[in-house]
């Protein structure tokens, strides 16, 4: 899977257009990144990094848990009058000069995008990096309509230089290291030349030097946004870079895809986020770059503004009552970061659209969890609850991660055919049901058990039993059960 | 049935029943400077001028009569032959330029012109303290978002009397209608090895003269 996948939904299935490949599980993705130790060694390197510099912004702020108890509280209330608050947003941003175009699916905001940038004619479009676009698999679109798209990142520069999926939220290219993006831009930037040294300055000049005349032409740009101000119509963007403050300033039109999740109602709810984003994020006590634009402004800024309001599954995620809590989620990244499975997996296994344990909720919730993949995706975790005790915005994930699971089993087991796990569940619930068979069955097990023990430890359990295995040692169990002891020695 | 009737239908279907009364935002978080960092106004400025440091930019404090030789001083010090101004930037702080040519941004300069010039001064909207942040609303001294943002080095000139304590009071004295843009140090970026390493699009250098009365 690559990073410019087109997203699917189920109600975008069944029509015409490229169909992806079905993603592999979890796990059999998970399998390559563990065996890459380069790419652990980053990631390790990265998250620690990150980890360190969010705890200590959060405990510089003695107001911390009153900021994230807001936070949660504005985002909740937003949610649960979403259809008003979209309509309020709508009414502002066209008051202000914007206009507003609302997408069902992915491949709806895939038309309304490419429609807008073809009725400007412009061949080339520069973007600011967003989940949301690659969420809706925006650049394959603008290709096949023949719009080159210049990912103006440095980060994401590296990803689409490499061809590759981005890892982080936050840092797309954090599974790579300075040696092996200073390869890709050495071989990709023109002006670079073979003697780039691979020290950061270096190279962000060098993407630097690489961008700035596309800017300076750039008709058209493509941006996300982090909040959308209901009662002002007010789009806010962070950022540390400048790519996107280039983008949302220097063209004519421009273009900014956001999830309808990302409504707030007010622009006094502003004071909240803009403490708990960037210190959840980066651990700055502010982002370098935070612009926010209403409209259009005459002798500032891009003459057309559109915003594309797109569901894909929001909704879908907002009627589960437990999990629409995920739609709090403002995407700062922080549970990435302490999270044990993503920090050795990293983010590619858990599929084109959010990595991490933030991402192992919103795909199944918002795109069912039909497929293998979308599945598999709630085990990727082991309910540690880290990433939990960070989250700005209080999703209690783990307590998501099991309700999900809930829902994989509830869908496989109307199936006709019962999957094997079924199938041993109900034999042990037959077998536990009755106390003379589950003693007769502990007394045949624990010979069994014993016979595949090798010095006290069982390596390998047969057959489907053997996943179990795969990644941990059993001790063979003693040669008499507590009840048999009990028995002979008390009775 | 539109895409916008269609979305809206399924977040009402997706909501029945889960309306109702819910508790007030509980707001309890921190609106002003805790009393220690805030005791008198040069605790709040000593307080800017710490975190504008942290962000990797450079403050320097001056008296109101000499905005102008600090404005001088800051750009010889980068050499800087050209610069571009908002055109409504008060006189007195370009009033010593020897040396360097400032060109004034009424009619809009073009886009070369801007990424040629050496730098830009500005003025701003609002500041805030425990962020070290700057704000620029397009008013009067800030120019068009392009300015601060194309030419690699950035002089803004903070009044004293414009540095809030926190982002809350910053947010409530800003208007949201019109662009607005929250400068916090240099541009940054987290693109490689996911740590901060100044320079990448926007101005590589940010200087802030702040005027205390």
């Amino acid at each position: 899977m690559t990073a410019s996948s087109p997203g699917t939904t189920p109600s975008s299935s069944g029509r015409s257009g490229p169909v992806p490949a079905p993603r592999p599980k979890f796990a059999a993705a998970a399998r390559p990144e563990l065996a890459d130790t380069r790419m652990r060694r980053n990631l390790r390197g990265a998250t620690a990094a990150l980890r360190g510099r969010e705890a200590a912004a959060a405990a510089e702020t003695a107001d911390w848990e009153d900021l994230r108890e807001a936070g949660r509280a504005i985002k909740d209330d937003a949610l649960l009058d979403l259809d008003s608050h979209l309509e309020e947003l709508e009414r502002a941003v066209t008051e202000a000069g914007g206009t507003v175009h609302w997408a069902a699916d992915a491949a709806e905001a895939r038309r309304v995008v490419t429609g807008l940038v073809r009725a400007t004619g412009a061949k080339e479009v520069v973007k600011a990096a967003s989940a949301t676009t690659r969420e809706i698999g925006l650049n394959d679109a603008l290709a096949r309509a023949g719009v080159t798209v210049r990912e103006t990142g440095v980060a994401e520069m590296a990803v689409q230089l490499g061809e590759d999926a981005p890892s982080h939220l936050l840092s797309p290219a954090a599974h790579r290291d300075r040696a092996e993006i200073a390869e890709l831009f050495r071989r990709a930037v023109p002006a670079a030349g073979p003697g780039l040294a691979d020290d950061p300055e270096a190279l962000a000049a060098a993407a630097r030097a690489h961008l700035r005349d596309r800017f300076l032409r750039a008709r058209v740009a493509v941006t996300g946004a982090n909040f959308l101000v209901a009662e002002t119509g007010t789009l806010v963007l962070l950022e540390s870079e400048g790519n996107a403050r280039m983008c949302l300033t220097l063209p004519e039109t421009l273009i900014s895809v956001a999830g309808i999740d990302k409504v707030v109602p007010t622009w006094d709810d502003m004071e909240v986020f803009l403490q708990l984003l960037p210190r959840s994020s980066t651990g700055d006590r502010m982002t370098p770059y935070v612009s926010s634009w209403t409209g259009v402004t005459p002798g500032d800024g891009p003459r057309a503004l559109h915003l594309v309001l797109l569901d894909n599954g929001r909704t879908r995620a907002l009627a589960d009552e437990v999990g629409r809590a995920a739609l709090r989620c403002i995407r700062c990244s922080a549970c990435l970061n302490v999270c044990p499975v993503y920090e050795r997996t990293g983010g590619r296994p858990y599929g084109p659209v959010h990595p991490g344990p933030i991402g192992a909720v919103l795909t199944p919730l918002t795109r069912g969890v039909e497929s293998a993949a979308d599945a598999s995706l709630p085990y990727a975790s082991t309910l540690c609850g880290a990433c939990a005790d960070v989250c700005p915005v209080k999703i209690d994930i783990p307590d998501m991660l099991v309700h999900l699971r809930g829902k994989v089993v509830e869908s496989r087991r109307r199936r006709p055919v019962p999957t094997p796990e079924m199938a041993l569940m109900r034999g042990l619930a037959w077998t536990m049901g009755d106390p003379r068979r589950h003693e007769a069955a502990v007394r045949r097990g624990a010979r069994w058990a014993r016979l595949l023990s090798r010095g006290g430890r069982i390596r390998r359990l047969p057959g489907l039993l053997g996943k179990w295995t795969e990644a941990r040692d059993l001790p063979a169990p003693p040669p008499e059960s507590f009840r048999g002891w009990w028995d002979r020695t008390r009775a | 049935m539109s895409s916008r009737e269609e979305v809206l239908r399924r977040v009402r279907e997706a909501l029945a029943g889960s309306r109702g009364a819910r508790p007030p935002v509980p707001r309890g978080y921190a609106r002003r400077l805790a009393a220690a960092d805030a005791e008198t106004r040069a605790d709040v400025l000593a307080l800017f001028t710490e975190r504008v440091a942290d962000n990797r930019a450079a403050v320097r404090h001056v008296g109101a009569d000499e905005a102008g030789t600090a404005v001088a001083a800051a750009l010889w010090g980068r050499e800087a032959k050209q610069i571009v101004v908002p055109a409504d930037l008060p006189f007195g702080w370009l009033a010593e330029l020897d040396g360097v040519r400032a060109l004034a941004d009424a009619p809009a300069v073009d886009l070369d012109t801007l990424a040629a010039a050496d730098g830009v001064v500005t003025g701003c909207a609002v500041a805030v303290a425990q962020t070290g942040t700057v704000v620029l609303d397009g008013g009067r001294a800030q120019g068009r978002r392009a300015l601060t943002l194309v030419p690699g080095y950035h002089l803004c000139v903070v009044h004293a009397d414009q540095i809030v304590g926190t982002v809350p009071e910053a947010v409530g004295r800003l208007d949201p209608a019109r662009p607005l843009t929250w400068i916090s140090g240099p541009s940054a970026t987290y693109g490689i090895e996911t740590t901060r390493v100044e320079g990448a699009h926007g101005p590589r250098h940010l200087e802030i003269i702040l005027i205390e009365d």
